[in-house]
């Protein structure tokens, strides 16, 4: 009994930090519909200020206004990333902000690097809570039942605020309705900076509040960012008696599995957060999302239509040099050019879904990943010959997209990502846990072509002809009957169904088109590298693509493959420096600023500006 | 519409950037260095100053083969698949003889991998897999650093010396960890058939839930505990055992515990009495040793971590290489690390003909503090020759990687 209860105890207080990053997350998103991916980047600044703050402020009064003061701090600099960064793209297409986000993590790490230095902090203990106290013969650290009697006063202040103030009224009327509320002559911008300053300032609290329970390292934003997500979507987007259930409840079992099921660390958060969904498809006190915004926000998209004449013969002329590149280029280039290849065929397939679609998928590497574990399996224990493997891995991957997305399509919005990401997620924890199969983290090695594919040339023509097929192959199918049902499904599904199209079934055929498309790429990868490694499953391998997409431009055909050819292209340059994260973050905020509408959108709405290229509704 | 076109002009443009990098048109050897300087600063730092303290050394005493050495550092963002395509721009754009780096086991096995098939040479210098010069070992792959096989049954060597029966073991749940798990389990069964492995526990890596995974192993009631958690996975192992009394009165055996790079954030809670590997930098008074310590602290005011002797050690062993070999060709510098002779700070290694792997140990020795910060007592060098598998074990393993 003492036992157990020691194990519930250890469970809330593992819940607290958790609760108050994720009840940021959840604040921002429901009032601003940001996606924050920077949000692990602000617990770790909380933990390093608040690290710093308590190396000079002595004694049990410094200690918790340290943890104060990393609140406050960690929430200016979150003013400030809101006023520099995201207030400019507020007007961008759905989820655009994103990619802002993404930029700001990767110069906060280098930042921090910078300020800081590389080693690992261990947190001071807070003075006067340093030992244990034994319940029921147990051993409890004192700290673990202060931050359990915390807790409780956090989420009461903030429920206080949310419920009880003129504030948390606009707050909420935002939640529901932002544009509403900006009709009524809310100032939207300072409401959004407000709910951005408070969300930031609890995750760095978040941060402070565990460093006598760890410490501060350069690994832990991301290490808590799908902790933090995945509490926020069991607890439902914008609920925050959800996120405090919904941290307690995976804390709570966490210990369980680590005592019961040893083996479980990886996979039994994502479990939990699939077996919610289906039973709450909007978490445990979510609402149904109201249908989004009033229409979309900014400007109406286009309709796409076939490249005209000049276009044409200007990707012709494009192709053609890159089919002598062999005889002009040295073979590192090719080898450049074939990575790039199979990258932008990978974020052109997700491009497919998202821009075509609007299903947007957070866990897209599961097929990049799952085609490459196919050919490379088959491989391994088949000896199957490359030829087939090729074949065999957009297949594979297809399939295990249609699975998949059999199940996510239930779910719309922010959850159906959230979903995919899971089931990318578990995919992954699968292929790392499995090891006497899969290698495990060793990965798959010795993997290569075959002997007539194997020179640098060779390859690359294979690699070409293949990815640049794909693309070909997905932009036709945009402009086929199918992507017509596709993009009717997208813009309304009501009136889709009216005109006949079964919107579910067809959004899961793309599902599966998209999925074997990157399985395509997945195979092609395997075979340049010669190796595959469960890091080509991972959230970040979806978060490439997604980053991609976005900053190529959702609305434009091209977005994918345009987004893909610049990041990677820049991303090979600029890893070459010494600060690199630093410069690619500042660069993909500089593009997501000068470029709202995406790489592809806004260079077609210069060219029309300056004549270039006739407007549509003109021609 | 201009999209494809503006795609193809994108293409072109990072064509021609890397194309026109500045290529230092020196008459130098050149050698390709790739690792994860960002993702594992705190430990690839450390390493490259250990290097290029070296290249110094070895360029003012005449460099080798009579020109100056150069190292060409390159960041893979900790993937695999990004060291694979750097290597190949390193080795046939930049000019580089060979390849060494990594810290990481899964990006060291992608080069190795791409070593066999384009057969360049590559020195593995601080991946610790074993899988790296047995299970996938391949021709033209070496590795320095003792790997989780020699490491954990030099642990095992001292466990079997006390009378514990009943073990637990904590380690990442991940490849090293279960390789290291898997190691110390069979060498310490060989020396003491009779002891018991009574819980394991697999927190995830930097992920760790240190209160509960205390909680299990105390549950487990064990006499010894052996410990693969390292960074911040260990300090809160450390501090959540601590606070409960998971170590009072049980042995303690930790997998690089000691070393600086995850001994130092510990400060005056580094776990006294826990016996592990590390490098007990301030203790060694004597010797080639002392000399490297001395010469890295004149130099960086700062004292060498366990990657600044490996950075060291990779320059001394890739100079050594290439002067035996006599020239920069693929196949003369492999042939030429066949029982390779090294002379470093931690004394006199040889690279393994039979399976590639350097000589070079681990310190062993026993947590204390000193001055409020952790150091080694009772320590020991235990040489990595006599901690390896037989030769027709190892013929066996390596048999079927190729």
């Amino acid at each position: 009994m003492g036992f157990f209860i020691a194990q519930i105890l250890t469970g809330l207080a593992n819940a607290s930090a958790l609760f108050m990053v994720a009840s940021g997350l959840s604040l921002i998103f429901g009032v601003t519909r940001i996606v924050n991916f920077a949000h692990g980047s602000f617990y770790m600044l909380g933990a390093y200020v608040g690290y710093s703050f308590m190396q000079v402020l002595p004694g049990a009064w410094g200690f918790w206004t340290s943890i104060l003061l990393a609140g406050l701090v960690v929430g200016i600099i979150g003013i400030v990333v809101e006023m520099l960064v995201l207030r400019p793209v507020y007007k961008a297409p759905e989820l655009f902000q994103l990619v802002a986000t993404f930029g700001v993590i990767l110069v906060v790490q280098d930042l921090t690097l910078l300020i800081w230095g590389a080693d690992d902090f261990l947190g001071p203990r807070a003075p006067g809570l340093k030992g244990i106290i034994r319940i029921m013969g147990e051993p409890v650290p004192k700290y673990d039942l202060a931050l359990i009697a915390l807790t409780p006063f956090v989420a009461f202040a903030l429920w206080w605020l949310i419920t009880k103030t003129r504030t948390g009224i606009l707050v909420r009327a935002a939640t529901q309705d932002r544009e509403m509320v900006g009709a009524l002559g809310v100032n939207q911008a300072w409401l959004f900076t407000g709910v951005f300053f408070l969300g930031c300032a609890l995750a760095g609290l978040g941060g402070a509040v565990q460093l006598p329970k760890g410490g501060a390292d350069l690994l832990m934003d991301f290490n808590i960012l799908s902790a933090i997500f995945v509490v926020v979507v069991i607890g439902g987007m914008g609920s925050l008696p959800g996120a405090y259930v919904a941290a307690v409840l995976i804390s709570v079992l966490n210990v369980f599995g680590v005592n019961y099921l040893p083996q479980s660390t990886l996979a039994l958060m994502f479990v939990v957060m699939v077996v919610v969904l289906i039973f709450r498809p909007f978490g445990l006190f979510g609402r149904e999302e109201v249908a989004g915004e009033h229409g979309q926000v900014g400007e109406p998209e286009r309709p796409i239509k076939p490249a005209g004449q000049t276009a044409r013969m200007i990707v012709m002329a494009g192709l053609v040099l890159l089919a002598f590149l062999p005889l002009i280029g040295d073979s590192f280039l090719l080898v450049l050019i074939t990575d790039i290849a199979i990258f932008c065929l990978f974020a052109a397939s997700l491009h497919f879904l998202l821009g075509l679609g609007g299903l947007v998928s957070f866990g897209h590497a599961a097929y990049f990943g799952g085609g490459a574990y196919a050919a490379a399996l088959l491989v391994t224990y088949a000896g199957t010959p490359m030829e087939l493997a090729l074949i065999l891995a957009p297949l594979a991957a297809g399939l295990t997209a249609i699975i998949f997305g059999w199940v996510c399509l239930r779910l719309t919005g922010v959850y159906f990502a959230m979903l995919t990401l899971a089931f990318a997620q578990l995919l992954w924890s699968l292929v790392f846990q499995w090891g006497d199969f899969t290698g495990g983290d060793d990965g798959l090695v010795d993997i290569w072509p075959s002997e007539w594919a194997s020179g640098t040339t060779t390859f690359y023509y294979l690699a070409l002809v293949l990815c640049i097929g794909g693309i070909i192959i997905l932009r036709h199918t945009a402009h086929a009957p199918f992507g017509y049902a596709l993009r009717g499904a997208r813009d309304s599904a009501r009136q889709a169904e009216a005109t006949g199209i079964n919107t579910k079934h067809v959004q899961w055929v793309a599902f599966g088109f998209a999925g074997a498309m990157a399985g395509i790429a997945g195979g092609l990868f395997v075979f340049s590298k010669g190796s595959i490694f469960p890091n080509e499953l991972e959230i970040a391998r979806s978060f490439d693509a997604l980053i991609v997409v976005f900053l190529g431009g959702v609305k434009t055909l091209a977005g994918g493959v345009v987004g893909g050819a610049a990041l990677e292209g820049a991303k090979d340059y600029i890893t070459r420096f010494e600060y690199w994260r630093l410069l690619l973050g500042l660069l993909i905020i500089f593009v997501v600023i000068v470029a709202p509408d995406g790489i592809a959108g806004t260079l077609r709405k210069w060219a029309e500006k300056i004549g270039l290229m006739k407007r549509e509704d003109q021609a | 519409m201009k999209r494809m076109t503006f795609l193809k002009g994108l293409v072109g443009a990072a064509a021609i950037a890397a194309i026109g990098l500045p290529v230092v048109a020196q008459e130098t050897i050149k050698i390709g260095e790739i690792n994860h300087y960002k993702r594992m600063a705190a430990f690839a730092g450390p390493y490259k100053l250990g290097i290029e303290m070296a290249l110094e050394e070895v360029n003012a005493a005449g460099g080798v083969l009579g020109k100056p050495m150069e190292f060409i550092f390159r960041d893979d963002q900790g993937k695999p698949g990004e060291a694979v395509k750097i290597a190949e721009e390193l080795m046939t754009r930049d000019g580089a003889v060979m390849l060494t780096g990594t810290i990481l086991s899964n990006v060291g096995l992608a080069i190795s991998s791409l070593a066999a098939e384009k057969k360049y040479v590559y020195l593995a210098s601080e991946p610790l897999a074993d899988a790296i010069t047995w299970s996938k070992g391949n021709d033209y792959t070496f590795r320095l650093r003792s790997s989780t096989y020699m490491q954990a049954a030099m642990l095992a060597e001292e466990a079997a010396k006390t009378d514990a029966i009943r073990y637990a073991t904590i380690a990442p749940n991940y490849a090293y960890g279960k390789d290291a798990v898997a190691a110390f389990k069979k060498a310490l069964t060989k020396l003491k058939p009779e002891v018991e492995f009574v819980a394991e526990q697999w927190p995830a890596l930097f992920k760790i839930d240190a209160g509960a995974e205390a909680q299990a192993l105390e549950r487990a009631k064990p006499d010894a505990i052996y410990n693969v958690t390292f960074g911040g996975d260990l300090a809160k192992f450390v501090r959540e055992g601590g606070t409960r009394g998971l170590f009072e009165g049980r042995n303690v055996y930790g997998l690089l515990s000691g070393e600086p790079e995850y001994m130092d954030p510990l400060g005056d809670e580094a776990p006294e009495g826990w016996v592990v590997t590390g490098y007990p930098w301030s203790e060694i008074t004597e010797g080639p040793g002392k000399v490297f310590v001395d010469a890295y602290m004149a130099k960086y005011d700062d004292h060498p971590r366990i990657g600044s002797l490996v950075g060291y050690m990779t320059v001394q062993s890739i100079a050594a290489v290439l002067e035996k070999a006599g020239s920069t060709d693929s196949e003369a510098i492999r042939a030429a690390f066949a029982d390779l002779p090294v002379s470093t700070p931690v004394g006199d290694i040889t690279f393994r003909a039979q399976d590639h792997q350097a000589t070079m140990g681990a310190y062993v020795g026993t947590i204390a503090l000193k001055d409020g910060k952790g150091t080694l007592e009772n320590w020991v060098y235990k040489d990595g020759a006599d901690y390896t598998l037989s030769d027709e074990e190892v013929m066996k393993l390596r048999g079927s990687g190729n």
